[in-house]
């Protein structure tokens, strides 16, 4: 229930800002930094509830973007069609890869994800519908009523995103789904021979996790008003999904938030105020300082703190 | 007489080139106490996970109950009523004691949350882990750890328990406690299988016990008749 208020705080507090005279340059930041927040929770659905490490999240949420260019320019569909598009492709996406992959442990899943991210660039640098390597230039349409920029209106949808994937993350860590990542991610043997039917719920954790990364990528052409392959399929994008829930903690849904807020807000600030090559150093370190200092990230300093405080 | 539970018939295994096992025929009969013994190698732990569906078999036939379960994945011979420990603990570590025991509750039995609650806690009380339940699996010592074992097993409700070396590593007085829980076990009607290095534990444990050597049964009988048989010393101190 307090879980729920919040959420709705959330929504009504995204929508007055939104409305407020705030400067545009909040809006253009905070959208990133929200689709950080749903790449990071979609990542920690397989990476951190099962542990298995994706690191291709860039093509999921490239073929998000390209599915809504797609949709576009074919059709001039809306905005809500592209990212219910965007959360299909990136479902089947995920199933297609779970399928050939999710028998790989450790390590080779890992690889697996990355050649993936680069089979889905080389197909987009080669199709010439979308653009190809030079990209494409897209017009915005009309922005929907009660706001007056596209992307304030946009801000809006990646917040109401924002809360669906980590309800979504939520309530799969509660639920008996939950308990069975975490039964695969000690022991998958041990899982399997208590009963949890481990291929089909790593599947289910890579589907809904694919799904969430797609959705994020679709409104992202719109954003930039742009699209090209190298940026959308960067690897970049899964450094940071990967990152971001390290940092925050893997074990509950609240860790991937806490790790994008923190490293996306730092991320934009560096951004204006160093320079935006940067960015990628500081998740390198700030992740590198968490995995040796702090493993089970701010939540996890978080509960040795409340321990010791309660003892 | 009923059908026995576990029939298996000519149960063959490769790997590349090797043998694992060739033509492994074995009843198991409900509420038995088998051992079933040989040197390293011998192919133990490959009929258990054939059996456990940890492995699938290459030829042969694996009956639980009267129905054929060689097609099947683990999770749902587990869930027909095979429960299996390991040999080296595979707990879930990152989980509580009584969360270990809420897995197979969850996904076998399908109880609700207090009811499995409840269930975990009567078991664990019944190994003497109960003092344990809300402890981190990662701080339990080896002997606990071979309990919990036992205990996660249990939760899934088996109507035959594979116990892979519970007692390898332990020291003696611990070995009787683990034997204990088995004996107690076996009283409520569960069928066992134990593998097991520790000859004294076989032997008094077991009804019945099968030698494999080599990926062959070489002999089956009484736990005093498999002692003194040649072929059993033969496969055990070498020609």
């Amino acid at each position: 229930m307090k879980y729920w208020i919040g959420a709705a705080l959330v929504v009504i507090a995204a929508f007055a800002a939104a409305l407020s005279g705030m400067n545009e340059y909040f809006f253009y930041a905070a959208y990133i930094v929200l689709t950080f927040v749903v790449l990071s929770t979609a990542w920690n659905i397989l990476g951190g509830y099962a542990g298995y490490v994706n690191f291709g999240t860039g093509a999921f949420f490239g073929l998000g973007s390209y599915s809504a260019v797609v949709l576009f320019k074919a059709l001039e569909a809306p905005l809500f069609v592209q990212i219910l598009a965007g959360a299909a492709i990136g479902a089947a996406l995920g199933f297609g890869v779970g399928i050939m992959t999710l028998r790989l442990r450790g390590i080779f899943f890992a690889i697996a994800t990355v050649a993936i991210l680069f089979i889905m660039e080389t197909f987009m640098v080669n199709w010439r519908y979308v653009g190809g390597a030079t990209g494409l230039q897209l017009l915005r349409p009309e922005v929907m009523a009660p706001f007056d920029s596209y992307t304030r209106m946009l801000f809006v949808v990646m917040a109401l995103l924002a809360v669906v994937a980590v309800s979504i993350a939520r309530y799969i860590q509660v639920s008996w789904i939950g308990r069975g990542l975490r039964a695969i991610r000690d022991s998958e043997e041990a899982a399997e021979c208590s009963g949890v039917p481990t291929l089909k719920l790593k599947l289910f954790a890579c589907v809904v996790s694919g799904a969430l990364m797609g959705a994020a990528g679709a409104p992202m052409p719109m954003y930039l008003s742009f699209i090209e392959p190298a940026s959308s399929f960067s690897l970049n994008w899964g450094v940071s999904a990967l990152a971001m829930p390290m940092i925050g903690g893997t074990g509950h849904w609240i860790g991937p938030v806490i790790g994008a807020l923190l490293l996306g807000s730092i991320q934009q600030i560096v951004t204006v105020t160093i320079s935006n090559e940067i960015n990628v150093l500081v998740v390198g370190v700030l992740l590198v300082l968490f995995v040796v200092l702090a493993p089970d990230g701010i939540v996890g300093l978080f509960r040795k703190w409340t321990r010791r405080s309660s003892r | 007489m009923d059908a026995p539970l576990l029939q298996i018939k000519q149960v063959s295994k490769h790997f590349g080139g090797f043998t694992a096992l060739s033509g492994v025929s074995l009843d198991i009969a409900r509420g038995e106490r088998f051992g079933l013994i040989g040197p390293n190698g011998s192919g133990k732990t490959t009929l258990i996970n054939c059996i456990s569906g940890s492995l699938r078999n290459d030829a042969g036939s694996i009956r639980f109950e009267n129905s054929e379960i060689s097609g099947l994945a683990a999770y749902q011979r587990t869930r027909r009523g095979i429960a299996r420990s390991f040999q080296i603990p595979r707990p879930f570590h990152t989980m509580s004691v009584l969360e270990n025991l809420l897995v197979p509750s969850a996904y076998v039995v399908h109880l609700r949350e207090a009811e499995a609650e409840a269930k975990a806690m009567e078991i664990l009380s019944s190994i003497g882990l109960a003092g344990k339940a809300g402890v981190l699996a990662s701080q339990l010592s080896q002997v606990e750890l071979r309990k919990l074992e036992l205990a996660r097993a249990m939760a899934a409700r088996p109507r035959l328990l594979i116990s892979d070396e519970a007692m390898a590593g332990l020291a003696g007085a611990e070995v009787d406690e683990v034997l204990e829980i088995l004996f107690d076990l076996n009283e409520k009607g569960i069928a066992i299988i134990m593998i097991e290095h520790i000859m004294q534990a076989v032997m008094r444990f077991s009804q019945r016990v099968v030698c494999l050597d080599a990926g062959r049964i070489i002999c089956e009988g009484t736990p005093t008749e498999i002692v003194g048989n040649p072929e059993v010393q033969k496969a055990y101190l070498g020609a």
